[in-house]
């Protein structure tokens, strides 16, 4: 989970790392509060999860909180690369006298986590790195070992930073690994990370992801979530404990695995692309599904009006292929008239006969049964189109 | 012959006597693996009755060594205990841990893939992946025994289900060992580990390599193949259509800005004189042609 920059300014002042005042508003009004609160010069600053927002229009500096107020109004409601503004974070000015870059991440390549550490912030990191990569710290960490002061310190220095502010850059660096293992980060980025013209060295804009996998232990990391960005399916699957992703086509997929239902929307979109139609989300019903699971996903994708037509390519591992089947067709009992989209359906493996014979005998007119992924994928396509 | 694991592997299971330990121990009993030993904290000195044959319960992994002379171990715990698991098993000195754990905290997976690199001596294969099987011999994990038999083709994946789907659609050849290194960010064996030991095993003729989108690793594999690999491999990479930012499914498969991409896979794959297919039946059909010869 991406959070939003005024979300990752509170959990960075949570954990001791310096920040400036700010608060989050979702109308002018609550702008002009926030702002008064303050007091002084502020900047406000559109709260969306897409970089370039400054270019864009969406970062203005106010001159009390009358300003304030009107800027808001102004960034509000703006469409910034296809993000619509609906939170800005009214933050204290400050006068800025250098800006550094800062974070903590997760490598794949080197299975543990790396700290950036730079002298240039405020720009892409990945400029730097091509341009003066000289100024540029990068640093495995053993996640069993952690970080400590005197080896924050010698990143500060590797990332060329000017001897009044090593220790307080430290000292940041420091609280962040603090704050990345408490929190079940996979990545905390300071950018830019600044010294303010009185030498203070403080968190300026933030960006954290937050493992998903490990809410079970942050419960409190449920409040962070962005529902208003969920589409409307997303939330209705995620309840079912689905994992499903809408996407823009037509073509409803359902497949067990997150590697065969990926395999599934390529297949798809290959075979569509004589007809001009896509697959129109992603749905993984998982390994062991049961029939209720096959219910859920079908009614969920039977419910999106972009749906034309419907694959389940189910490869039965653990999966049992009747389950799969009774689940197709209770799925259908429910949804009685309410189901009008032709499914094509493609089983293999486990218990793979009595799966086709259970959807044979059922003869419900919606069903077609291929054989090969290739075959029900053409099929599906053609369907839609056809629709 | 296979890789890392045959015939004689001795198996403990982690997590049996859990709802999910239990059924696939039965499975993977049924599929001919010498399964030995379970370790369940605080359940040991029980023994469980698995279709027939008595299974003991030990309390920790060394203690099931111990015993039973176990040299490999399959994870079953749910994610909030795999982290101690797998320490567990560490620290019992055991040659292989499978982790078929899915939804694991990936600072925990950090943690555990670091702690076995510093003692050197056990390999991690997971977490979230359906196993290893060395189809009539042995079979660790939660693959399917009954698609395929013994053959040819070594088998490395990402995924479980297209693990399944590929050795369907090779069914008429058959598998030294089929691979599922799992789809999380952070993974123990990884496409070059399984690459390196399908290449120095005999018995292997061709090797199909199965990526997904996300991270780089398929691009590494690359670079490796060119380097160490003479024998044909095929590829397939999962995800052409999936867009950028989405995860999907996996908690690894996410094309972010312009980096793992499946055409800049499927093309650092192709620069090395690898053959990609664009489905799984026309990656098959590249896989037959080269051993049909």
């Amino acid at each position: 989970m991406d959070l939003f920059e005024y979300q990752a300014r509170d959990l960075f002042e949570s954990h001791q790392i310096p920040v400036l005042a700010g608060a989050v508003a979702t109308t002018a009004d609550q702008a002009f509060s926030a702002a008064e609160k303050i007091g002084g010069k502020v900047v406000v600053k559109a709260q969306v999860k897409v970089g370039g927002r400054g270019k864009a229009g969406g970062v203005k500096v106010a001159e009390n909180a009358a300003d304030a107020k009107d800027k808001a109004g102004a960034i509000l409601g703006m469409d910034i690369k296809g993000h619509i503004v609906k939170k800005v974070m009214i933050a204290q000015a400050a006068p800025i006298e250098s800006e550094y870059y800062l974070a903590i991440l997760l490598d794949r390549a080197n299975r543990n986590f790396l700290v950036m550490a730079s002298v240039a912030g405020g720009m892409e990191i990945e400029e730097v790195a091509h341009k003066t990569p000289e100024k540029l710290a990068r640093v495995g960490i053993d996640p069993n070992k952690g970080i400590d002061k005197a080896q924050a310190l010698e990143i500060a220095k590797g990332g060329q930073f000017p001897a009044d502010v090593l220790d307080q850059v430290a000292d940041v660096l420091v609280k962040l690994w603090q704050a990345f293992v408490k929190e079940d980060a996979t990545l905390m980025e300071i950018n830019p990370l600044v010294k303010t013209t009185d030498g203070k060295v403080i968190a300026l804009d933030g960006k954290v992801t937050l493992d998903d996998n490990a809410v079970f232990r942050h419960l409190e990391h449920e409040a962070l979530v962005d529902h208003d960005a969920t589409n409307p399916l997303e939330k209705l699957a995620k309840e079912k404990d689905l994992n499903y992703v809408k996407l823009d086509g037509q073509v409803g997929i359902i497949g067990n695995g997150a590697g065969l239902v990926m395999s599934t929307l390529d297949v798809v979109a290959y075979a569509g692309e004589k007809y001009g139609v896509k697959p129109a989300n992603f749905l993984d019903i998982g390994g062991g599904a049961s029939a209720e699971v096959m219910a859920n996903g079908l009614s969920i994708i039977l419910g999106d009006s972009d749906v034309k037509s419907v694959f389940v390519n189910v490869f039965g591992g653990i999966t049992a292929c009747d389950a799969v089947a009774n689940g197709i067709v209770q799925a259908l009992e429910i949804l009685g008239s309410k189901a009008t989209k032709p499914i094509v359906v493609r089983l293999d493996g486990n218990n793979v006969e009595l799966g086709r014979k259970i959807l044979s005998e059922a003869n419900h007119p919606l069903i077609q049964q291929i054989e090969t992924m290739d075959g029900a994928a053409a099929k599906a396509a053609e369907l839609a189109a056809n629709k | 012959m296979t890789i890392f694991v045959n015939e004689n592997t001795k198996v403990i299971v982690q997590g049996m006597t859990g709802s999910e330990g239990t059924k696939h121990t039965k499975r993977m009993l049924k599929a001919g693996t010498k399964i030995v030993a379970g370790v369940t904290p605080g359940k040991g000195g029980q023994s469980v009755d698995m279709d027939g044959q008595i299974i003991p319960v030990f309390n920790s992994v060394k203690e099931a060594i111990t015993a039973t002379g176990a040299n490999a171990s399959v994870v079953f715990v749910p994610p909030k205990f795999a982290k101690s698991a797998v320490i567990d098993a560490i620290d019992a000195k055991i040659p292989l841990v499978v982790v078929i754990t899915e939804g694991i905290p990936v600072h925990d997976v950090a943690a555990f893939y670091a702690y076995s690199v510093e003692k050197g001596v056990t390999q991690i294969l997971g977490p979230n992946c359906p196993g290893i099987i060395s189809p009539g011999k042995t079979n660790l994990g939660i693959i399917p025994s009954d698609i395929t038999g013994s053959g040819p083709i070594g088998l490395v994946s990402k995924s479980g289900t297209l693990t399944y789907q590929m050795m369907f659609e090779l069914r008429d050849f058959g598998f030294t060992t089929a691979v599922g290194i799992g789809g999380d960010p952070i993974i123990g064996t990884t496409h070059i580990d399984c690459l390196r030991a399908f290449q120095d095993d005999p018995a292997t003729k061709a090797i199909v390599m199965i990526g997904e989108i996300g991270g780089d690793a398929e691009e590494r594999a690359a670079q490796f193949i060119k380097e160490y690999v003479t024998k044909p491999v095929v590829g397939y990479v999962a995800g052409f259509t999936a867009p950028e930012g989405k995860t999907m499914g996996h908690a690894g498969a996410i094309v972010s800005g312009s980096s793992g991409t499946a055409s800049a896979k499927k093309e650092a794959l192709e620069a090395v004189g690898v053959a990609v297919g664009k489905t799984p039946s026309e990656t098959a059909n590249l896989m037959r042609k080269i051993l049909n010869g």
